[in-house]
């Protein structure tokens, strides 16, 4: 159990340290940025306590908030984030699949996709949305979304890889 | 009794969320006002710290482009001081020669700029110890930068131009029709001028600089040129895309202005304003 705890510890900084520190100035083409933090949500093992969870996201986003002086845009996308998750997990991985014990690392890529690109757009959306604060500039919160969007889940899908504790 | 105890155990996780979710829409919309953003800021100790750190490696990649950064400012400094005579002195070569004894200028280094975003900050290494206060300008040697918007002991951060808040009283140099500049996230080699007169002589090239209105920056810092215009909708005045002297995504020593009469003229104008 402390191994798990001490383990979501250091994800949590290294996520937030890596996010603000390099991928906060990416600027590819001008305006697209990777939010790979969100991993720590989307990777969150599924069975525990989700009041934790949500508490946990609400302080994930906030310091990257603190760091990148945005007000609470991604404090507020990634608790509602937090809460809604369990909906995606049954939506990617089928009512059958007792979610409680999901291994993120032993999942198939299909599924995986599906699941990863749900939660990104949805994060991204509120927090561009949120952001902007504009409902008349629209077309520019679908546009970072979408770009933004697709960024992210090419490197988290990257990143799950690449540290994926299973051994073949 | 019994069963609201019950219904808060039963939802706290959904209460939890909706508290949550209210605290970070209310930091939100505090951000979205001017000098009301105190809360969440990157002038505080931790985040001062660890950009701190990060700057110290990054900054040696950039060497050789300050380096020459300031060799041009000096070559520049250096004709206008082997120049200087009576007719020079006229006609003002280089504008910031008008800045004169009643401002103090202060360096600093940049340790987070962000122009990416709608409402991007900079964070800068002099905070309330090198007396660096709230509203005190922040410029480098081509051009406008932003604002001071929250002073920490050792760290503070700059509103920066490319702002959807920022609003910064401007002029055409060759006369004095004035106007604001603002953003429109669009770019962030191009900030614009509006509410400025359509009878003022606009044309492609002209330069920008601040106005003499605030207290904030002194006259005739530079900040762009005249890159297209239009007639706005209401028909009596012109948006201004200018061209931004500054490139706002590569910056790493800046000045901070502190207008010494600020006060005074603040005093002054007072009255007229009730």
């Amino acid at each position: 159990m402390t191994k798990v705890t001490l383990t979501l510890a250091a994800r949590f900084i290294i996520l937030v340290l890596v996010q603000v520190l390099i991928f906060n100035h990416i600027d590819f083409m001008g305006y697209i940025n990777p939010y790979i933090y969100i991993l720590f949500i989307i990777i969150f093992p599924a069975n525990n306590n989700r009041t934790l969870f949500v508490f946990l996201a609400f302080l994930l986003g906030f310091c990257v908030d603190v760091f990148s002086d945005s007000g609470g845009v991604h404090a507020a996308a990634c608790v509602t984030l937090a809460y809604i998750r369990p909906v995606f997990l049954k939506f990617s991985f089928g009512t059958v699949y007792d979610y409680q014990s999901i291994k993120f690392n032993q999942i198939d890529f299909g599924s995986k996709l599906i699941y990863f690109s749900a939660l990104v757009f949805i994060h991204h959306l509120i927090m561009y949305s949120l952001e902007i604060f504009n409902i008349s500039k629209v077309i520019l919160i679908v546009q970072k979304t979408l770009f933004s969007g697709i960024f992210t889940i090419i490197l988290c899908l990257i990143i799950t890889i690449l540290f994926s504790q299973k051994c073949k | 009794m019994q069963q609201i105890i019950n219904f808060v155990l039963r939802n706290k996780t959904f209460l939890v969320f909706l508290l949550l979710l209210g605290l970070s829409l209310f930091f939100t919309i505090q951000s979205h006002s001017y000098h009301k953003s105190k809360f969440i800021n990157s002038s505080n100790v931790v985040t001062g710290t660890v950009y701190k750190t990060a700057n110290g490696i990054g900054q040696y990649f950039n060497l050789i482009k300050e380096n020459e950064a300031l060799l041009e400012e000096n070559r520049m400094l250096k004709s206008i001081v082997h120049n200087l005579d009576v007719d020079t002195m006229k006609n003002n070569l280089r504008d910031s020669l008008r800045l004169n004894a009643h401002f103090k200028f202060r360096t600093a280094d940049v340790y987070k700029n962000s122009y990416s975003q709608s409402t991007n900050y900079l964070t800068i290494n002099k905070g309330r110890k090198d007396s660096i206060k709230v509203d005190y300008g922040v410029i480098t040697s081509q051009g406008i930068v932003g604002i001071i918007e929250n002073t920490s002991q050792n760290f503070s951060s700059v509103l920066s131009i490319l702002n959807t808040r920022s609003r910064i009283n401007a002029q055409l140099k060759k006369t004095n029709h004035i106007g604001s500049l603002v953003w429109d996230t669009e770019s962030s080699e191009f900030a614009q001028l509006v509410d400025i007169s359509k009878f003022a002589p606009v044309a492609i090239g002209d330069t920008i600089i601040t106005g003499g209105q605030s207290t904030i920056f002194p006259k005739g810092i530079l900040i762009g040129t005249v890159n297209s215009y239009k007639i706005d909708g209401g028909g009596d005045s012109y948006i201004v895309n200018v061209k931004l002297f500054n490139d706002m995504t590569n910056i790493g020593h800046v000045y901070v202005i502190e207008n010494l009469q600020a006060a005074e003229i603040k005093s002054l104008q007072k009255p007229k304003d009730d």
